[in-house]
């Protein structure tokens, strides 16, 4: 029978099992030889990863199952089983994410929580807990989202057999990889880009996989146009791959051992280092939700997008100024003058092509403003964009060489990561896994309204409690850090800005708090929606309501 | 499957002409850029384009463009910190040349000497002796009376000038508790019966049946040559008084206990090789001012 199913197996399949048999082997190879435990850990897990999938590949086609057709009975058959598992994926990650930044916060404003063991210092759980937030639930919202507009949108099942399932499974063993290496140790110590070579490589090939995917799945669209959304997708795939390669460029010790060492040195290195980090924020939590924004509002409120020809003018702009605006981070450094000089303007430049989304996004509820009384799901959308609204003014204004001799290295940096991250991506993915789960799972709606409302109302207070307090404690702490006595000496040591702002570290818990417990809400009723909210009778030809064609 | 027309259909709601795509039921208007959003854009266009010229810019082949009036932050940093040093040497001169008790007698000197102190004392010293000299853990309290190694202004000079037990500095502060139980020189039981003659000293309670006729005679044999007879201490050997309700280490049976059979010999860094002079006569002072200092 196995042999009758290996005979069946399309060239793809054959080749994914005989890649995944070798790569299996050649990790638990590298295991044996290492010397350090937890990278052994990894090259384990990599070893158990190939052959649970190794094994899926067969039992696959000894149950007879195998690639399927792209269109049944002419309407195309999309391929959904990859969006539910990222989707799940996304919601796993969030909480788990939400959760430690709770904890490190707590931490920060009672140290005593660091609980004196090194798995559970701060500087371990913070990288887990950007990474968790960023990359494993911002990346699977991403995943999920792109691989469900993009299909929809070109009327074309998503390319490839097993390469979607490849590109998801392989996205979330590199957070295992990731997220457990931060824990035990295991980092090269660049923020927002901490996961070690061998993690490195394998995020390549799964990201190279993932492009391949979403490109040929345009390829082969029904329609004749690109949809904005896929404009921004691609955006965000193609850049990320070039970020990457560019801020991972690091040679490994021995290919038994974790660590390497970047090539770049010196300033050429913090260079790359917030090219690569700018434009993770540019490129990933902003084109990438930009292209959720683009697809989830105008279907949600069921109206047109305002302006076709904004899209195009501040798509192009925001990708070409975006990726120059990397040096605001290194103002008042050892980087050449001129270098921070094209940081700073190119980041005032880039002001209004960021508020072209934002108009584009608001500015397509004209004539359905009436849905924000009751739609809750719309609103957390409408509100996401006002936060990237307040977020791209407030960026540029930081990134003033004046302005950011005051805000850098204090708390306003981090208020003003969070109203994007908890507003602007938080939000406008929450909006959008709202409007995906009863899709996916072919439910007429969610299992309660009443719950969004609370998620939404809960987490708003969350945010604004967490934001103005860093806000206050940031600009607090930049002022006592460059308050002089007439005498010509600091006016506070170091240790008393640190004690000043303890108030405010509660205070941030606190909001904090209530982003987690409104995101535990969410999770709840997503549940609920899969088990007990009614199925979409099956003479419905849609899952989701959509504009009639004007006759 | 898609209507693909191009009919450009007028959107009822806004009565603007889309495009006449349409992809999953999704369409778009075809609305012109928003002026106030396009003047804005040139606007901050026009502004970054007059930076250019005034700062330094663009990149050439060997050098980049430098600005009409050639400014360079480090040039600018250079300004601000000459500024602020001509601004402290006015003060440092006056304390260059005064002793520490010049500047204890000068109420002008004093509130010079206390400004650099503070400032100095926030940024090197708070770490351990907490902010405002209150101690913390083993790292004594600099604001009660009790002075280890002495109280007057030259005792804390010296101590803060070449630090205590600092192998690096061949003067620093030297002398320690030796490890009574660990050396052999008295054995478990000693140490338990030494320890109850300094409680009853301490006026710390005292264990029932305990032999303190067993322990003055311990005392004095092994702790008197540096605690003193009466226990008053000795700051010229680091010996701290033990009548005072001050203990560094603790007051519990097993604190003691530890601290006569393994010792103590807590460490402080010399300051006289990373701290200029001006600065550690005004700590001097700081310090001293911070609780009971002594004359």
């Amino acid at each position: 029978m196995a042999t009758g199913a290996i005979r069946n197996m399309t060239g793809g399949e054959q080749f994914g099992a005989l890649a995944l048999a070798l790569f299996g082997i050649f990790c638990l190879i590298i295991a044996g030889l290492t010397e350090s435990g937890p990278y052994a850990f990894h090259m384990v897990v990599f070893a158990l990863a190939s052959t649970w999938a190794f094994r899926a590949l067969i039992v696959r086609r000894y149950h007879g199952q195998g690639p399927e057709p792209d269109f049944i009975d002419g309407k195309p058959n999309y391929n959904f089983g990859p969006v539910k598992f990222s989707t799940v994926a996304a919601m796993f990650w969030g909480i788990a994410g939400f959760l430690v930044g709770l904890v490190i916060a707590l931490q920060l404003a009672f140290p005593v929580l660091n609980l004196d063991m090194p798995w559970t210092n701060f500087g371990r759980l913070r990288p887990l807990h950007t990474s968790a937030v960023i990359f494993a639930f911002g990346g699977n919202v991403l995943l999920a989202t792109s691989f469900y507009v993009v299909q929809r949108t070109c009327h074309a099942r998503l390319a490839g057999d097993i390469a979607p399932w490849f590109v998801v499974l392989g996205y979330n063993l590199f957070i295992v990889i990731a997220g457990t290496g931060y824990l035990l140790g295991i980092t090269q110590g660049k923020e927002y880009a901490e996961p070690e070579w061998y993690a490195d490589l394998f995020l390549t090939v799964v990201w190279v996989v993932y492009l391949l995917v979403f490109l040929a799945t345009i390829w082969k669209r029904k329609e004749p146009h690109i949809y904005v959304a896929n404009w921004f997708y691609l955006g965000f795939i193609v850049t990320i791959a070039v970020l990457h390669l560019g801020n991972n460029a690091t040679i490994p010790v021995s290919i038994t051992s974790p660590k390497s060492y970047i090539v770049w040195s010196g300033v050429q290195d913090a260079m790359f280092q917030w090219w690569y980090g700018h434009n993770a924020v540019g490129f990933f939590l902003t084109a990438g939700f930009l292209a959720i924004m683009y697809y989830f509002i105008p279907k949600r409120a069921e109206r047109p997008v305002y302006s076709y020809r904004l899209s195009i003018i501040h798509f192009w702009a925001l990708i070409f100024l975006y990726i120059w605006a990397g040096p605001h981070h290194l103002h008042y450094t050892a980087l050449p003058d001129w270098a921070q000089t094209l940081g700073m303007t190119f980041s005032i430049m880039l002001w209004m092509p960021s508020w072209g989304g934002m108009i584009n996004g608001l500015m397509t509820l004209s004539g359905a403003w009436d849905k924000l009384r009751t739609d809750p799901v719309l609103r957390m959308m409408v509100v996401s964009v006002a936060f990237y609204g307040m977020s791209t003014f407030e960026g540029p204004l930081m990134s003033i060489k004046a302005v950011n001799s005051l805000s850098h290295y204090t708390d306003w940096t981090i208020g003003h990561v969070h109203s994007g991250a908890l507003g602007w991506v938080g939000y406008v993915s929450f909006g959008a896994i709202y409007c995906l789960v009863p899709w996916l799972w072919k439910k007429e709606r969610l299992y309660s309204n009443r719950l969004v409302e609370w998620h939404f109302w809960i987490s708003t207070i969350g945010i604004v409690l967490y934001i103005s307090a860093m806000w206050v404690s940031g600009i607090m702490q930049g002022l006592m850090w460059r308050a002089y006595t007439s005498l010509g000496y600091l006016e506070y040591s170091f240790i008393e800005t640190v004690a000043a702002m303890h108030p405010y570290y509660v205070i941030r818990a606190l909001g904090g708090g209530l982003f987690l417990a409104g995101a535990l809400i969410m999770v709840f009723n997503l549940i609920m929606t899969v088990r007990a909210a009614p199925d979409v009778k099956a003479t419905q030809p849609a899952p989701a309501p959509g504009l009639q064609p004007a006759e | 499957m898609a209507s693909h027309d191009h009919n450009h259909d007028i959107d009822a709601v806004s009565g603007t002409a889309t495009t006449g795509h349409v992809w999953d039921d999704i369409r778009e208007l075809n609305t012109p850029l928003p002026r106030w959003w396009l003047w804005t854009f040139y606007l901050t266009i026009l502004w970054s384009i007059g930076y250019w010229i005034v700062y330094p810019a663009w990149p050439l082949i060997a050098n980049h463009t430098r600005g009409v009036f050639g400014y360079s932050s480090r040039a600018e940093v250079a300004v601000e910190l000459q500024q602020l040093e001509s601004v402290r040497d006015r003060q440092a001169a006056a304390l260059r040349t005064a002793s520490v008790d010049d500047i204890r007698n000068d109420p002008t000197l004093l509130r010079m000497a206390t400004a650099r102190g503070r400032a100095a004392f926030g940024d090197n010293c708070a770490g351990c002796h907490n902010q405002g000299g209150s101690g913390v853990g083993v790292f004594p309290n600099l604001t009660d009376d009790e002075w280890i190694w002495g109280g007057k202004l030259a005792d804390i000079q010296t101590t803060i000038r070449h630090g205590i037990r600092w192998e690096q500095d061949a003067n620093s502060r030297a002398g320690q508790m030796l490890a009574f139980g660990r050396t052999g020189v008295l054995k478990p039981a000693e140490i338990e019966t030494v320890v109850e003659y300094v409680r009853s000293i301490a006026k710390l309670d005292v264990a029932n049946g305990a032999d303190l006729a067993a322990g003055t005679k311990l005392y004095a044999d092994n702790c008197a040559s540096c605690h003193g007879e009466k226990a008053k201490g000795n700051p010229e050997l680091g010996a701290p008084d033990l009548t005072d309700a001050i203990w560094l280490y603790g007051s519990s049976r097993a604190a003691m206990v530890e601290s006569i059979a393994n010792g103590r010999a807590g460490v402080m860094p010399a300051w006289g090789s990373r701290l200029d002079e001006v600065t550690i006569k005004s700590l001097t002072v700081y310090v001293h001012s911070l609780g009971g200092g002594q004359k």
